[in-house]
């Protein structure tokens, strides 16, 4: 397959035979010819991405990585089951090479990260302790967010992680806030703004999109698209389904990834960030994944037959894809081995961290209203 | 008759400017179009064109003088055939005295009598026919049923929002309604809660009897701009000529652990607002009448539920059309010690405190006050008059709510009833914590309840 392309800029637009840009009015309103963009504006493109040639070392290193985000989820799933974490809990299993891939290339503590609810395999993605994210889990004062925020919000200002959202489309219209903080201090730093499908809808995307086209602001869009929002297929909630061409009318140009290869995804950001950091303004990455379990845990997800979610399972599972590749590169089953049973004991450190360790303590529900007294 | 050309006002602020140039003179003959003076505000200096036609006769107020009221005739033109000349001999008018300062006089005077409210008869819930079964049902399906059979008592009737069709409602409220009324009318939308909130507001102003549903209110505030600038100021700003029957529905309040974003109660932001009509009903029998009431009014509603009472069960009696009064609270225990005020889950909280409190001796009454907007103050008053002691509990933040609101309401309208102040149980003035022992510690409960009933019956 062929799984990352760029498409043509402004494509979209139908180029009649009487193509000669209309300049002024005719007299009379009946003529319908378009007027069309004018042909070979400098707006620059960004290259082709290609698929990234990782060293052995390098895709051992995504490969924990992602094992690391689908084990702690997998686990997350089970504690919700015993009713250790509450409310909302929203897994990430299946996306692994959309957060790793991405954020391998980016600088941590110079690049900012935001994203929605969906969130801790960003934050693992990003080296932050898998303890303190399940402890944030599980409500617990040595949680992330001191066991205030759960689940859906949880940040690490140290490593310009900023959510953590659970409005949808909130932090889109954020992300190009922090992106706007890059270009203003000259930090060199890019944004990646991660949102969904069905977050692509809301109006406030758009505005966002014209404004970070018109400043120029350094700032990758990354949709994640899963193919549903909540119980709703992409087809059902969008008039434009290929989500890379949603920056068309702002000017931003859009790449389609397979979000299902990390080597693929870790490319496509490379060629991003070339374009983002060059001074270019903002670019859309749609990353195509998919999410095998429901949308949070209430969800029955009815909506889509086993088999559909089967067939995704057994052809493009990411940590699979990578798992197969490594063997090929040479590196033995007992390596391999070894590398699972280290993973799950991190993993089971971090559940009994977080099921162990203490509630907040009840003199924090009054701290962190506001910052200063008054 | 000359025509008076008096001091314009060129902003909306503007109360007195300079006459700083006449561009025309006596005698001189203008028409519509022409410039006759430069006028200078505290602003800028704009210039002054002529409406009519004519000569003019006189001017009264010389270029240069400063603090020309407006209104103050600066000249006067004589129309066609007009004798110019015969304004000249006139005396002068003055200019227009200015108003006298307000301080001058007693303040009564000052006061502006603005006229009440209308005030409509009291009415009562309908009368329940002896031998009417009732039937134990949830909230979940009261709502449910609700929508369906005003969807099938009126065509225009359909229900819009995320998940509500083929998902069957994220908290599964519209269970079934897509099969029994098609797509046409039960409709899932993007995550669009702007777009979608507006066109049910335009769908509304249009003839049609739209039910919004907001998979819960804390996403309304993504459309907050249609509820109030759209759908509650048109009806007012149209002089009554363009109404907006819509029905925005949804959970409200906290739900549980879903963190600071997903658990507020909008009761008071939104009856606050007028224009709109606030319902937040507690049991299945009146999420389920005034849900069809709502659907039936003129007026746009925002319809308040609670997904922690979803899956509660009461009795609904087996009507063929089961309406409830909207603005009508409902006393859901009689008591003679203590008036316990409460809407949505704060009713289940005042009654399973005022329980507690038999047994202690206290005789305690709970009103579910049912409607936010308009408050059917008459009933909380009519019962602070009997027991002379209230606490208002509320499922909600306690600065600027609907327990402050009755607090005001008591003083200004009941203060020679009250024995003790009345006191608000809310929720903490926090944003709500995730972590279970934080959340817990925030949210109201019956013993807080009992402990201000204790107080304000000087027990505690
Ligand atoms: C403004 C707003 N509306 C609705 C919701 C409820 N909600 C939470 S997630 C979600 C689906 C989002 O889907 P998508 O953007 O595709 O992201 P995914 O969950 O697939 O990662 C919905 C409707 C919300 N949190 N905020
Ligand atoms: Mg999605």
């Amino acid at each position: 397959m062929a799984l990352i392309h760029q498409r043509e800029r402004f494509s979209v637009l139908v180029k009649t035979p009487a193509a000669k840009p209309v300049r002024k009015p005719p007299a009379k309103a009946s003529s319908k010819a378009p007027v069309l963009p004018e042909e070979g504006s400098n707006h620059p493109r960004p290259r082709n991405p290609e698929r990234y040639e990782a060293s052995q070392e390098e895709l051992l290193h995504f490969y924990k990585e992602m094992l690391l985000i689908r084990r702690f989820e997998e686990r997350a799933g089970q504690l919700y089951g015993l009713g250790l974490i509450g409310g909302f809990c929203h897994l990430y299993i299946g996306q692994e090479a959309v957060a790793v891939g991405l954020q391998s290339a980016l600088e941590p503590g110079k690049d900012s990260v935001i994203t929605g609810y969906r969130d801790h395999g960003h934050m693992l993605a990003y080296g932050i302790d898998p303890k303190i994210i399940m402890a944030e889990l599980t409500g617990r004062g040595a949680g992330i967010s001191r066991g205030k925020g759960g689940s859906m919000h949880m940040f690490s200002t140290e490593h310009k992680f900023y959510g953590g959202h659970g409005i949808v489309g909130a932090q889109v219209p954020l992300g190009a806030g922090l992106a706007f903080g890059h270009k203003y201090s000259e930090d060199g730093g890019v944004c990646m703004a991660y949102f969904g499908d069905g977050a692509a809808n809301q109006g406030q995307v758009y505005e966002s999109f014209n404004m970070a086209a018109l400043w120029k602001l350094p700032i990758i869009f990354v949709i994640e698209n899963n193919g549903y929002a909540m119980g709703t297929k992409v087809s059902r909630s969008s008039a434009e389904t290929e989500f890379y061409r949603r920056g068309d009318s702002f000017r931003i140009p859009g790449m389609q990834v397979n979000g299902m290869d990390v080597l693929e995804v870790r490319g496509a950001a490379e060629a991003a960030l070339e374009y983002v950091r060059a001074g270019n303004g903002p670019l859309l990455m749609e990353l195509k994944t998919y999410r095998y379990r429901g949308h949070s845990m209430s969800d029955p997800a009815k909506y889509r037959s086993r088999e559909e979610v089967q067939n995704v399972k057994e052809k493009s599972d990411p940590i699979e894809a990578a798992k197969a590749e490594l063997l090929k590169m040479g590196v033995s089953e007992d390596a391999m081995k070894a590398i699972d049973k280290e993973i799950r004991t991190i993993v089971s450190e971090a559940a009994d961290f977080a099921e162990t360790s203490p509630e907040p303590d009840p003199s924090e529900l009054y701290t962190d209203v506001l910052v200063e007294q008054y | 008759m000359a025509i008076e050309l008096k001091m314009p006002a060129l902003s909306p602020t503007m109360e007195e400017g300079t006459l700083a140039k006449w561009l025309v003179k006596e005698g001189d003959s203008v028409a519509s179009g022409d410039i006759l003076a430069e006028i200078e505000t505290d602003k800028a200096t704009m210039e002054f064109e002529a409406v009519d036609e004519g000569t003019i006769s006189k001017i009264l107020i010389p270029e240069g003088t400063d603090n020309v009221k407006v209104g103050a005739v600066i000249a006067l033109i004589a129309g066609e055939g007009e004798d110019a000349s015969a304004d000249q001999a006139a005396p002068a008018p003055a200019p227009a005295p200015a108003p006298e300062p307000e301080a001058a006089k007693p303040p009564t005077e000052n006061v502006q009598i603005v006229p009440e409210t209308p005030k409509r008869a009291q009415v009562s819930d309908p009368a329940i026919p002896e031998g009417t079964e009732m039937v134990p049902t949830t909230v979940r399906e009261a709502l449910r049923d609700a929508m369906a059979e005003e969807m099938r008592r009126d065509e225009r009737v359909f229900v819009m929002g995320e998940e509500v069709a083929e998902y069957q409602g994220a908290y599964k409220v519209t269970q079934g309604l897509l099969e029994e009324f098609g797509a046409r009318r039960v409709i899932d939308t993007p995550i669009t809660e702007y777009g979608f909130a507006g066109i049910g507001a335009g769908a509304a102003m249009g003839g049609l009897r739209p039910v919004i549903e907001f998979m819960t209110f804390n996403f309304a505030m993504q459309a907050i701009d249609h509820i109030i600038n759209s759908a509650a100021k048109t009806n007012y700003m149209s002089g009554g000529q363009m109404r907006c029957p819509v029905v925005f529905r949804g959970p409200n309040g906290a739900a549980s652990r879903v963190g600071a974003q997903h658990s507020q109660n909008f009761g008071p932001w939104y009856a606050s607002v007028p224009g709109l009509i606030v319902i937040a009903p507690y049991d299945s029998a009146d999420a389920k009448g005034l849900l069809k009431a709502a659907i039936r009014t003129e007026d746009p509603v925002v319809f308040l539920e609670n997904e922690l009472v979803y899956g509660r069960t009461f009795d609904v009696p087996k009507l063929d059309d089961h309406v409830l009064p909207i603005g009508k609270a409902r006393i859901m225990r009689e008591g003679s010690d203590v008036t316990i005020v409460s809407y949505s889950i704060g009713v289940g909280v005042a009654l399973e405190a005022a329980e507690k409190l038999a047994a202690e001796g206290v005789d305690a009454e709970v009103i579910d006050l049912r409607t936010l907007r308009p408050l059917d103050t008459e009933t909380v008053l009519q019962s602070l008059k009997k027991t002379n002691r209230m606490v208002v509990v509320e499922e909600g933040w306690p600065v600027c709510s609907i327990a402050s609101e009755i607090c005001a309401v008591a003083m200004e309208q009941g203060f020679d009833d009250l024995d003790a102040p009345v006191l608000r149980v809310t929720n903490e003035d926090v944003p709500l914590p995730y972590a279970a022992n934080l959340e817990k510690l925030a949210l109201v409960d019956s013993a807080r309840v009992i402990a201000a009933v204790k107080k304000v019956t000087y027990k505690g």
